[in-house]
């Protein structure tokens, strides 16, 4: 037979596994909101910003000008939806949004094209929008048959190689990353309102006048969402392989064993929440406190590099920064955990602290 | 001394007590929850707590069971130091909350299983122990349903079952009866006599004063403080407050007539009946009152009348409040 603790524990978690096979809405959820993230954020993140809405100021409207303009429009970057009589009118129409970038080329146009030192046209950008600026520097950096006369190189000095993603797809960038924001979203909330909403419906206050010791509690409450996370982890490993082409270059058991100990560590942060919030509105307030600096700050959709070194901090302090360092490690880059042993000690940590910080709070008493 | 505690249990001093508290006091804020309680209950009895809402017997069953720290004040419970020994006392109590506190979605049969493997209970044991429950409660035609379908009596009967499983030789039960039908509430009290005459001490608190009635002895509460306390034949007994009965067609007639009393304490009607508390030392109330009747043109029969717990309960609470 087994230690009475482990028999206890068992308990907890064989009964949180049975309400959860009850409860539709819930079961629904574990399926549904991973696949729909998936298909949303799959399909619609898009670092290869196109179609920018444009509009064309050309007072000199010479051949070269137009050929100029024509070169632009065939790039896809930007639309040409206006042709404003002048500047004014063009800085008039990024205000109001009609256009998000423009281009000017000035009544002296053919002269600059001769004199290297100045500029033949400018592109206006609204600075408000990002991925704007960068993606309209690009096509002034493009090699432009109409703009004869100007010195460039016919290869660039420093060579890029992307690798890992040689095609540079966003997709590929996004999906690995999207595993670890999924299940934040879904696991944190669902512990913390799993001990919360026992505690509304007085359960709570049954079992703590029971032999049950506060961390038998906390980790029964814990095994049966490891469970749930690792199938939402395969779901979404599924639709990430069949429709995005997403490589998995590292050894798929390694990358369950990741994605179990960040959906413990996870989980963990629930529970935490759960012995903090007195209702269920109020953990479900605080888990989505927790869940937006993660999506903003892990590096999925943006690298932190540029932050202040003491949103990095914070930035460490978030599971879900390392996780996002596993999944694109082993995945895209067939990294083992051993040689990835930094981001996994620190979700390591991250989880023993959680948890007993809950079970520390979480006191057998009403007062 | 965690262990040794228990082993205290059977020492000569308190062979024949389960629970002792003295001066214990418990107050939330400015708000006096329990004032400097004193309580000794034998073991194997039933032993009521009497009181409105809000009167502390919550905060002190809570307390007994190291749920909630007192401010005050030392609690013994089966030989155990409380709180300090709570974790030691959870396996020898049973406990029932107000409000149903097993699981609504699952079965009765699960809610009955998961205690018992709490209670780390060895699993054929456990297969005997709900048999036995199933059958003592009355359960097997419900046990697959869920139990947030259960009516208030199965309800009921489901907890107590769920608290007794493991055997405990204590059970504290926070007005267990309160979303209860009368034929249940019968029932119930039949089985916590069948667990008491099986040596079980049960603690349990009520405002129904029927309940109280029958409890081997109960104390008391208004206002966080014990105004009475012993068995309640003997509080009947001895109430020292004079009960009259007054029979009448011209009911406000005679209230009108009756508030001109000093030693009136309390009046209350009961159809065509006023039931009247007086305060003792008067020779012959009887025809004190009626003279007062006639007086004032009521005719009225007049006689005297047993106290009932009742009248315990508001001769203790009038005694407490100060007079009204």
């Amino acid at each position: 037979m087994l230690p009475a603790s482990l028999r206890r524990t068992r308990a907890i978690a064989v009964k949180e596994l049975r309400q959860l096979s009850r409860d539709r809405l819930t079961l629904g959820m574990v399926v549904g909101i991973p696949l729909v993230q998936m298909l949303i954020f799959g399909y619609g993140i898009n670092y290869d910003v196109r179609h920018i809405r444009a509009g064309v100021v050309d007072l000199a409207n010479t051949q070269a000008s137009r050929a100029l303009v024509a070169d632009i429009a065939s790039s896809q970057v930007v639309d040409i939806v206006a042709r404003p009589p002048g500047a004014e009118e063009l800085r008039r129409m990024i205000v109001t949004g009609e256009v998000h970038a423009g281009l000017y080329i000035p009544p002296d146009f053919e002269r600059r094209r001769i004199d290297a030192t100045r500029p033949v046209a400018q592109v206006i950008v609204d600075g408000t929008r990002p991925g704007v600026d960068t993606a309209v520097r690009a096509i002034t950096d493009a090699p432009l048959p109409g703009r004869a006369g100007l010195v460039r190189r016919a290869t660039p000095a420093i060579e890029v190689l992307t690798e890992f993603n040689p095609e540079r797809r966003t997709a590929v960038q996004v999906v690995p990353a999207l595993i670890g924001v999924i299940l934040s979203m879904t696991m944190v909330i669902f512990t913390a309102i799993a001990l919360v909403r026992e505690r509304e419906r007085g359960n709570l206050e049954l079992l703590i006048t029971t032999p049950v010791r506060s961390i038998e509690l906390m980790v029964g409450k814990i095994l049966p969402y490891i469970g749930v996370g690792l199938v939402q982890t395969t779901l979404v490993l599924l639709v990430g392989v069949l429709l995005f082409d997403v490589p998995i270059n590292g050894s798929l058991l390694e990358l369950y064993l990741g994605a179990g100990l960040f959906i413990a560590a996870t989980l963990g942060l629930g529970l935490l929440i759960s012995t903090i919030a007195a209702t269920q509105f109020q953990a479900m307030q605080l888990g989505f406190f927790t869940l937006l600096p993660s999506i903003l700050l892990s590096g999925f959709a943006f690298p932190f590099e540029g932050s202040p070194r003491v949103v990095q901090y914070l930035a460490q302090v978030l599971p879900l920064t390392h996780f996002v360092e596993i999944l694109r490690g082993v995945i895209l880059r067939g990294a083992t955990l051993a040689e990835l042993w930094q981001p996994v000690a620190k979700l390591a940590a991250f989880l023993v602290v959680a948890v007993g910080l809950a079970a520390v709070r979480f006191r057998k008493r009403l007062d | 001394m965690s262990a040794g505690g228990a082993a205290d249990a059977g020492g000569a001093a308190d062979a024949g007590i389960a629970i002792e508290a003295h001066a214990l006091t418990r107050r939330f804020g400015p708000v006096v929850a329990v004032d400097g309680a004193e309580l000794s209950i034998p073991r194997g009895r039933i032993y009521g707590f009497l009181g409105p809402n809000g009167s502390g017997k919550s905060t002190t069953i809570r307390m007994l069971c190291g749920l909630i720290r007192p401010t005050s004040g030392t609690m013994r419970v089966l030989g155990l130091d409380i709180p300090r020994q709570a974790e030691a006392l959870r396996t020898l109590i049973g406990y029932m909350t107000q409000r149903f506190s097993l699981w609504e979605d699952l079965s009765a049969r699960e809610n009955l299983a998961f205690m018992a493997s709490i209670y780390t209970l060895a699993p054929d044991h456990a297969v005997q122990r709900i048999a036995a429950a199933v059958e003592e409660y009355r359960l097997a035609e419900y046990l697959d349903r869920p139990a947030g379908t259960l009516s208030g009596g199965q309800k009921q009967r489901l907890a107590l079952a769920a608290a007794t499983l493991h055997e405990p030789p204590l059970l504290m039960l926070d007005e267990p009866t309160s979303a209860v039908d009368p034929q249940s509430r019968r029932d119930f009290w039949e089985s916590l006599f069948t667990l008491a005459a099986r040596g079980t001490t049960i603690l349990v608190s009520t405002h129904y004063m029927d309940e109280a009635e029958r409890c081997h002895a109960l104390a008391i509460l208004d206002r966080g403080r014990i105004v009475a306390n012993g068995p309640p034949q003997k509080l009947m007994a001895e109430l020292p407050l004079q009960v009259l009965e007054i029979e009448t067609e011209d009911t406000v007639g005679a209230r009108a007539a009756l508030r001109g009393l000093d030693s009136l304490r309390s009046l209350a009607q009961l159809g065509l009946r006023l039931h009247a508390l007086l305060a003792p030392g008067e020779a012959d109330v009887v025809a004190r009152v009626e003279r007062l009747l006639a007086e004032q043109g009521v005719s009225a029969v007049v006689r005297r009348s047993a106290a009932s717990l009742e009248d315990v309960f508001v001769g203790a609470t009038l005694a407490g409040g100060g007079g009204r």
